[in-house]
């Protein structure tokens, strides 16, 4: 009786005829790599946020405290290059501000002048600005690591998109492998979907057949794949921390909904390929 | 009834199969069927009859709209058959029941569910299909094999359980390919009486055969074919 029960609700003998290894292990391995994509352009967009921010002072300019007087000269200086957008002075309150978490409250520091510079764009070269720079105030130096900060975030921007060419990429080559599979497993069962044809089954049917065991198969492998990403990604991103914040806390940084979404979305690729597929195959039965 | 009406009509139906050669969609070769024009009416009894070869299996493949015809009109069931219309095929094959001459059991399942899986696929529930099925199967002599695998059973319980399958759903139109083909004379007898039977309950049966001593034991009209055409009906 238990054995009737069960093939009563597998007629086609779909269980044998796609197995449940191939096609969920292949499945496991794109949607491992569509988690590592996914995550990489989550991180990459998060840095590139973080550096955008970051890249606002592109440059900044230091007087030497002996030269703080020089300010407005250095201001004057600056604001007549041309590769200058815009040069502001930083308060000494504001300062003070910034550097309170480092220094603590020390009132009698005698502090460096700061001019925060905006650039036309971040592909000048400062080299030459501090050059003309210290022939009117000598000692002044130029701080260029904003110009490197946004360089990094056009990487960051280029690691996204690639991120995403590889998420369209692997959700081909899983309607591919799915498309294959469904077409293995009508090959093997072709009688059968001869009779059941003959015996008044209607494309919807045997198309749902296929299409219910292949999207579970295929959400079950994505499931699989989602779950050995986790331990990868929390390693990653644990390394990355640092770059994006300081915070180290893999757990919430991971982008779990769409490890989440990957087994359904693997689940309706298989289902729509698999429906396609037969029904394509059943326009060559009366 | 004074003017039974058709249960199944051909008018100049033509068969040609597509030649394995030829590209696909271009039909070649003599036709397997030609210029078939006959009417069998609501609740009749036909024997088929004709050598080996001769379209017998073309032409109940036609009654039960496994093929179409490549030409002419066919009519079952008061429809008439047509290739642009193919959504409503199903739903009239589910009326049609069918004992194919080569049994196609489905090997993995068993005796049981092999002929449950008409009413399956109609979607009669579980508990309304089980003791049809176990009716139908004890009808052909098979109670206590609902279990077996087709592989477990010898030629002529095969044959059986196919006939079950074809009638567990009392179709308006029964076809049956050589039936008794398997059959000892005994078990052939039995199979015609349990036929006419649904025959006198209202089922339109047509029997493609070549065993004489059965059509003389159950005489009926007859279709008899030669090379792909009728040569006599009555
Ligand atoms: N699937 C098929 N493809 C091509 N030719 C076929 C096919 N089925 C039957 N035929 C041909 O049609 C003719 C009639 O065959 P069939 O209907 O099986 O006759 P019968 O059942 O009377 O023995 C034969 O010449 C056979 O070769
Ligand atoms: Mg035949």
């Amino acid at each position: 009786m238990a054995r009737r029960a069960r093939y009563a609700r597998d007629p086609l003998g779909l269980r044998r005829a796609l197995s449940d290894r191939l096609l969920p292990g292949l499945v496991a391995a794109m949607a491992l790599l569509a988690a590592l994509a996914l995550a990489g352009s989550r991180g990459a967009e998060a840095l590139k946020d973080r550096w955008q921010a970051g890249a606002a002072a592109a440059v900044t300019v230091q007087l030497p405290p002996e030269q703080a007087v020089q300010m407005d000269q250095a201001l004057a200086v600056l604001r007549a290059m041309p590769e200058v957008q815009s040069a502001e002075a930083v308060s000494a309150a504001r300062m003070k501000e910034l550097l309170r978490p480092w220094l603590g409250e020390v009132p009698a520091l005698p502090l460096p002048a700061v001019i925060e510079l905006r650039l036309v764009n971040a592909a000048i070269d400062p080299a030459p600005l501090a050059n003309r720079l210290s022939e009117t105030v000598p000692g002044a130096e130029l701080e260029a690591h904003g110009i490197w900060v946004s360089r990094l975030a056009a990487l960051a921007s280029s690691v996204q998109g690639v991120a995403l060419a590889v998420l369209a990429l692997v959700a081909g080559v899983a309607v591919a492998v799915v498309a294959v599979a469904t077409r293995a497993g009508i090959a093997a069962r072709r009688e059968a979907i001869e009779i059941f044809h003959d015996l008044g089954a209607t494309q919807r049917d045997i198309a749902g057949r296929f299409a219910r065991r292949i999207g579970l198969l295929a959400a079950g492998g994505a499931l699989a794949g989602a779950a050995l990403a986790v331990p990868a990604l929390a390693a990653l991103s644990s390394m990355a921390a640092p770059f994006a914040g300081g915070e180290v806390m893999p757990w919430t940084a991971l982008p779990w909904l769409d490890l989440a979404l990957l087994p359904p979305f693997a689940g309706i690729i298989g289902w729509a390929t698999a429906q396609y597929s037969v029904r394509h195959w059943l326009r060559r039965l009366p | 009834m004074a003017f039974p009406c058709a249960m199944v009509r051909f008018t100049a139906v033509g068969l040609r199969y597509p030649s394995p050669t030829a590209p696909q969609g271009v039909e070649e070769g003599p036709e397997a069927l030609a210029d078939l024009t006959f009417t069998l009416p609501d609740g009749s009894f036909t024997w088929l009859l004709g050598a080996s070869g001769a379209g017998k299996s073309s032409l109940l493949r036609l009654m039960h709209l496994a093929q179409l015809p490549t030409r002419g009109t066919l009519e079952v069931l008061g429809t008439t058959v047509r290739a642009d219309r193919r959504a409503e095929l199903p739903a009239l094959r589910r009326r049609i029941g069918v004992v194919f001459q080569d049994f196609r059991l489905l090997p993995y399942l068993s005796a049981f569910d092999n002929v449950a899986l008409p009413l399956r696929l109609a979607g009669r529930s579980e508990s309304s299909a089980r003791p049809d099925v176990t009716e139908i199967l004890r009808w052909v002599g098979l109670a206590g094999k609902e279990a077996s695998l087709p592989q477990q059973l010898s030629g002529g319980e095969q044959q059986r359980v196919a006939i079950a399958r074809a009638v567990v759903t009392r179709p308006q139109l029964l076809v049956a390919d050589e039936p008794t083909g398997n059959l000892d004379s005994h078990q052939a007898r039995r199979l015609l009486a349990l036929l006419t039977e649904m025959n006198r309950l209202g089922t339109t049966v047509v029997v493609a055969t070549h065993s004489e001593e059965l059509v003389a034991n159950f005489p009926a009209p007859s279709l008899v074919l030669d090379a792909g055409r009728v040569v006599h009906h009555g």
